[in-house]
């Protein structure tokens, strides 16, 4: 009997010719690289912070519109779902713009060897972290 | 059926030749546009929300009157305006790489890329307007 993993091997080349290898990467059986990880997270958070966007365009509106909408975003942000909301665009953002200079420098041509792009991934998860709890310790309370 | 095909080393013949196959199609459709204003907009944006959340932070608990005349400040309604302009651009440009990877039948990628541009352009436009009205409202 043939391995039924056979069943994906079952790849096209760039000409449209059917050839035999896996289609990847295979998630079930696929290990989780710092770099895979952080590559997926780069685009949660990214979508993430565009669902954000609508925060920042009301909270623009409302700003403009006078005192009273004004207090009603606000009055949203403060409370415990907005803090929440709020508390993940913090460590989003942080992400994001951590990992987006860590893509503009693979960009420019430099850091693609392994103990680089490895150390650089950890520090960027380092930072986001350490940087969204030292906001919200400090300001955000 | 393709496994199979692909075991048995069968293949479909193909008659034109490399370049004939791409020729007209430019290069990679829209060449290194998309890619380089992805760039362009990420570097603006490393300063300009390094500047934003400094001056969200700096107005924590502040009332309406207070928020609206900073924002209603020159160099600020810029700044805003910059950050609006960069990063409306950035997200459209990332989400439009999301749908395109995603979405794979040729209508639905079509519909959600328009609604997707579109929903953009009036946040954006919405954005813009209430930052102009601050800018101008003296």
């Amino acid at each position: 009997m043939q391995d039924v993993r056979e069943a994906l091997m079952a790849g096209r080349a760039s000409d449209g010719r059917a050839v035999r290898r896996p289609l990847s990467p295979h998630l079930q059986v696929y290990r989780p690289q710092i770099t895979s990880t952080l590559s997926i997270l780069h685009r949660i958070t990214g979508i993430g912070l565009g669902a954000g966007t609508l925060l920042l365009v009301a909270w623009l509106v409302a700003l403009a519109s006078g005192a009273g909408p004004f207090a009603t975003v606000q009055w949203f942000i403060a409370s415990w779902l907005g803090r929440i909301l709020l508390f993940g665009w913090t460590a989003a953002l942080l992400f994001h713009f951590c990992n987006g200079i860590r893509h503009l420098a693979w960009d420019a041509g430099y850091g693609f060897e392994k103990p680089v792009y490895r150390a650089s991934g950890w520090a960027v998860v380092g930072v986001s972290i350490a940087a969204s709890l030292a906001i919200w310790a400090i300001f955000c309370r | 059926m393709a496994a199979n095909e692909a075991m048995t080393g069968k293949q479909t013949a193909i008659m034109r030749s490399e370049l004939g196959r791409v020729r007209g199609l430019g290069t990679a459709r829209s060449g290194a546009a998309h890619w380089w204003a992805q760039r362009l907009t990420a570097a603006a944006l490393v300063p300009l929300a390094v500047w934003f959340v400094i001056s969200l932070l700096a107005h924590l608990g502040a009332e309406a009157p207070a928020m609206a005349r900073w924002a209603g400040r020159p160099w600020n309604s810029v700044l805003l305006l910059a950050l609006l302009i960069a990063l409306f651009h950035h997200l459209a440009l990332g989400l439009q790489v999301v749908i395109e990877d995603y979405v794979h039948g040729e209508g639905t990628k079509l519909v959600g890329l328009a609604v997707m541009k579109g929903a953009l352009a009036l946040l954006w436009l919405a954005a813009v307007v209430a930052v102009l009205k601050l800018a101008f409202a003296g």
